[in-house]
């Protein structure tokens, strides 16, 4: 049933992603412009998003002890900003100017059968595999 | 150039807030992609719900193939760009621990610090880098 209800969660993500036109690296890219001709379709999305999650996350999820099928909530514990927190951001800032192309909207363009999807998805495993390797290096 | 299209953005940042928000009711689970992909390409256990999500998230805009909002057919992006960027959103995300989605909506969602730390840090350097190449 938990794998029924991931498959309906990813496609509900693909149909935002695509409605939206985040799947559009244009979009995107027009979206940081902010200096050149401006599209600020993205700051709509977010806002959306983040009402609807964070309302339904006040109103279903945080008077409940655990989810409907499943023991617990797996929520991130971490609460303290440390290094790799903004590390990582600003490198995948970086990544993300470049392309405007972030993971969700990756995998959704798959279909298309862009090549440089395709490109851009190996080179990101790569990306984490390597910083998995780093990861646990320095946590040695 | 885009247009503004603040009804496509609304429809479908809400999809994405019901989304995140069926996965932890239902399974107790954040929906942050890079988290799934980094885990489905690995060894550890409880892989098959990640899965099952990304091919929910790869097959969606098929199911919106004769309707007026499309994939975009040809990326104008040079492929050494995609490539490297490609490579630093890899790496960034695994070590910032999310990316878009699990720090931009679910962690602000849920009025995270560290997330609103990570959000505000990725957009401004993605801004700056945009201002940057349009330099050249």
């Amino acid at each position: 049933m938990q794998i029924i209800i991931a498959l309906i969660s990813g496609i509900l993500f693909g149909l935002g992603l695509t409605i939206s036109q985040m799947v559009n690296p244009n979009k995107v890219l027009n979206f940081l412009d902010i200096s050149g001709h401006w599209d600020p379709s993205l700051a709509l999305v977010m806002l959306a998003a983040v009402s609807v999650f964070g309302l339904g996350y006040k109103i279903l999820i945080k008077p409940e002890s655990k989810p409907i099928l499943a023991q617990s909530f797996s929520l991130p514990s971490k609460t303290d900003i440390d290094k790799p927190l903004v590390i990582g951001a600003i490198i995948f800032g970086l990544g993300w100017g470049l392309a405007g192309i972030c993971p969700g909207p990756a995998i959704s363009n798959i279909s298309a059968g862009e090549p440089k999807i395709l490109g851009f998805i190996i080179m990101m495993l790569i990306g984490m595999k390597t910083a998995n390797l780093i990861l646990a290096k320095s946590n040695k | 150039m885009t247009d503004f299209t603040p009804i496509s953005a609304l429809l479908g940042g809400a999809l994405l807030g019901i989304s995140a928000l069926l996965l932890l009711l239902f399974n107790g689970k954040i929906a942050g992609i890079s988290g799934m992909l980094n885990a489905a390409f690995s060894k550890q256990a409880g892989k098959s719900w990640r899965i099952s999500f990304l091919i929910g998230l790869m097959i969606a805009p098929l199911i919106l193939s004769h309707s007026q909002w499309q994939l975009p057919q040809h990326i104008e992006t040079h492929w050494i760009t995609i490539l490297i960027a490609g490579l630093l959103v890899g790496i960034g995300t695994r070590i910032g621990s999310g990316c878009t989605s699990g720090h931009g909506v679910c962690g602000l969602g849920r009025l995270s610090t560290r997330s609103l730390v990570a959000t505000i840090t990725f957009m401004s350097v993605a801004v700056l880098t945009v201002f940057i190449t349009q330099l050249f």
